[in-house]
């Protein structure tokens, strides 16, 4: 298996071979980790811009450190700072930052299907950090890691993702990835957060957590955003923390090897409790360790690197 | 100055010939429709072509005033009579809008003055298109609209609707309404289902559509008046115009060549070309359109051509324009996935893009008879091309069917005896 790919888009268009090889790619990425001098000279010359047109601080510093750790040249650009608050459009932010020689593009968009416009304007390697309600692979690759990690292979296990699955890329592209892995995987939340027909992407639905969590082997549990309560899709946040939170009691009705993940940032006591995110159980600070690895992995991939030295 | 159209075969589905002849045109008008008709002036060798009455769309979008950089009254009409069309009827949401005397009689003069076929406005129903008191609509019919729409603007006020279909009732004019209730439509951009799902764009509910169409059938049983229901793309929209017409009401409906032919899967490519109101559907929407133009409940195709520059389609899809261009392309479009495919006849399909809406605009031409105006359009069943961009007239090139091949082109267009569109040398 050997990567052709340019881009990273999503984890719709991947085999499960290539998502196999990311992630054996990101073993030894986070052995880095480990290690007292943590820069791999490996992409060194390179440059990477950071586009984020969406606040986030968990995924642009993770993909900054994952290239500044293989030596790449990082430069962040956020819109609020930049000539797009003067009204410059994404394909002339773009054509602008192919012009000053990068060689990969990370861009975080509001707007689903922008990594997608991105890729057919630019000749440079486009990095998905997140595209509206689409996909967010590098999440979803780090989420897969942290299974296989804990879990020793993803193959057969049931995976409950739970809350806002109806605006939700991190859903998305875990759904994709887990069911190319041979996973089964159960969304749930309230209808009014549940997307038409998400069973076509092969997921099950419920709207009952308490049903389900007896019988999985992980809960990804998703943030829940204040806005959709303003919105009208649930009547309260009280009444969907009673609902749909992690907490004490409902972790116990788990298995006792259930993993807990969270892509974060978490509403503590909303969607889950400070104890249940601290418990033994929940993996959540060690993905964020594995998104730098994984996200290494990426580039490393895509610029068509050999070895890991 | 007399033309003779020699040698074809003409098609009028009004008078139901179908037969080889020719005709003569004098003076604007329709002389003769025969097989041994006095020599002319000028001669048209038509063997091979189907010779049809002018197509007449009943939505488009001509950008004049106030979008000129998207579409002119000129370059619109350069784009209908490069598909066929003789005549246009033009959406009022222009800036200003057609709300007032004025503007109704800037587009018929400019019409007059650079368009290359005939133009008619289509007049607000309400001020500013707000949705909230009515036009002068009197004032505007006098002045030359042949029906009223607030266009994109659905009236959510379900009592401002019921007093224009009243007040429009001593007027006789239809009420051509776009149906989106703007509540469940919410920030959707393209059909919920599950495409939009899978894309992770916010889906439009098909209720949005469908809510209005039913409020509106019930508006025109307590009033009487005409309803024209715009761009239908539901199948259950589809069953409620059914509903009505079974029920006697005096409500009419078109469907696009997209809505006709695509689908919301098209969307996956994120193409802004494949935005539209309403959204493209599923294909089971797709055949319920089909067959409500077999049984009549749809009476004809319109293209609503919606016309967007480069500019304001090649961003992101949720910040791309609503809308795509379909002048061009619409005859073709019909004739190759509906005749060609054996959905409808070809006489069923001339009298969709004819007599049909003549009628329901009340409109001249529609035809081929002696005394009639000589709109013709003259199309090669046999001609084949690639749409390009090139092939697009107008000023705007945002067509989802770029790239497919068609079949029927239309070579040759005229309007009152004058040839207005000629494809490659005199063909």
């Amino acid at each position: 298996m050997s990567w052709t790919r340019k881009h990273l888009l999503g984890l719709q268009d991947l085999s499960r071979d290539e998502i196999q090889l990311i992630l054996d790619t990101a073993e030894p990425c986070k052995e880095i980790f480990t290690r007292p001098i943590k820069k791999l000279p490996t992409l060194r010359g390179r440059v990477m811009v950071n586009l984020f047109y969406e606040p986030s601080t968990r995924t642009r510093t993770s993909f900054e450190l994952a290239g500044k750790w293989m030596s790449v040249d990082v430069i962040n650009i956020s819109t609020n700072l930049s000539s797009v608050a003067k009204g410059e459009s994404l394909k002339d932010t773009a054509k602008t930052i192919e012009a000053l020689g990068a060689d990969f593009v990370v861009i975080r968009h509001y707007a689903a299907g922008s990594a997608k416009l991105l890729a057919e304007t630019v000749q440079v390697s486009v990095i998905n950090a997140g595209d509206g309600a689409h996909e967010h692979p590098t999440q979803a690759l780090l989420d897969l890691f942290t299974i296989r990690d804990k879990k020793g292979s993803i193959e057969g296990l049931h995976v409950a993702i739970v809350g806002d699955i109806l605006h939700s890329r991190v859903a998305r592209s875990n759904i994709w990835g887990l069911t190319k892995m041979g996973a089964k995987v159960t969304v749930i939340g309230p209808p009014t957060l549940i997307p038409q027909e998400i069973e076509q992407m092969g997921a099950e639905v419920s709207y009952d957590l308490d049903e389900v969590i007896p019988h999985v082997d992980v809960i990804n549990m998703l943030r829940i955003q204040k806005e959709r309560q303003v919105a009208g899709l649930f009547p309260s946040l009280r009444e969907y923390s009673v609902l749909y939170g992690l907490n004490r009691r409902r972790l116990d009705q788990a298995r006792d090897d259930v993993l807990v993940i969270h892509p974060g940032p978490t509403n503590l006591g909303v969607e889950i409790t400070s104890e249940v995110a601290e418990d033994p159980r929940a993996s959540i600070d060690e993905q964020v360790t594995n998104g730098v690895a994984v996200r290494m992995a990426v580039l490393y991939l895509l610029s068509g690197g050999k070895d890991i030295p | 100055m007399s033309l003779l159209i020699k040698g074809g075969r003409v098609i009028d589905p009004a008078g139901g010939i179908d037969a080889p002849a020719d005709i003569l045109i004098e003076g604007g008008q329709i002389i003769g429709v025969g097989t041994d008709l006095p020599a002319a002036k000028e001669e048209l060798p038509a063997q091979g072509l189907v010779v049809v009455p002018g197509f007449i769309d009943l939505h488009v979008h001509l950008r004049e005033p106030g979008y000129e950089y998207k579409e002119t009254i000129a370059s619109g009409t350069r784009a209908a009579a490069r598909g066929g069309f003789t005549s246009v009827v033009c959406m009022p949401n222009t800036n200003p809008p057609v709300d007032n005397k004025a503007v109704v009689e800037f587009i018929l003069a400019e019409g007059a003055r650079n368009g290359a076929v005939r133009v008619y406005p289509i007049g607000a129903i309400t001020k500013g298109r707000r949705g909230e008191e009515l036009t002068e609509m009197a004032d505007l019919a006098a002045a030359g609209v042949v029906a009223f729409s607030d266009d994109g603007n659905t009236i959510m006020n379900a009592v401002v609707m019921r007093r224009a279909l009243e007040y429009g009732k001593m007027l006789d004019l239809p009420l051509s309404v776009h149906c989106e209730d703007v509540n469940l439509a919410g920030q959707g951009l393209m059909n919920e289902g599950r495409t939009s799902t899978l894309l992770g764009l916010p889906g439009q509910t098909r209720a949005a559509e469908n809510v209005i169409i039913a409020r509106d059938v019930e508006l025109a049983r307590l009033t009487g008046g005409r309803v024209h229901f715009a761009h239908v793309s539901t199948k259950e929209g589809v069953e409620l115009v059914r509903r009505a017409k079974k029920l006697g009401l005096r409500v009419s409906a078109e469907a696009t060549p997209h809505h006709l032919t695509l689908t919301d899967e098209l969307v996956a490519t994120y193409d802004p070309n494949t935005k539209v109101s309403p959204p493209l559907r599923t294909r089971e929407d797709v055949e319920a359109l089909r067959a409500g133009l077999l049984d009549g409940t749809i009476d004809c195709v319109a293209t609503d051509h919606a016309p967007h520059s480069r500019d304001d389609k090649e961003v992101e899809y949720s910040h791309a324009a609503w809308g795509m261009v379909g002048l061009e392309t619409a005859w073709p479009v019909i004739y190759t996935h509906l005749v060609l495919t054996g959905c409808l006849s070809l006489i069923q399909a001339i009298d969709l893009f004819t007599r049909k809406p003549a009628e329901l605009f009340n409109l001249p031409g529609g035809r081929i008879a002696a005394g009639q105006p000589a709109d013709l359009v003259l199309f090669d069943p046999k001609k084949n091309q690639r749409v390009t961009e090139e092939l697009l007239v107008g000023k705007s090139k945002n067509s989802p069917f770029i790239g497919q091949e068609l079949q029927g082109w239309p070579v040759y267009t005229i309007v009152g005896g004058q040839a207005r569109w000629v494809d490659e040398i005199g063909r």
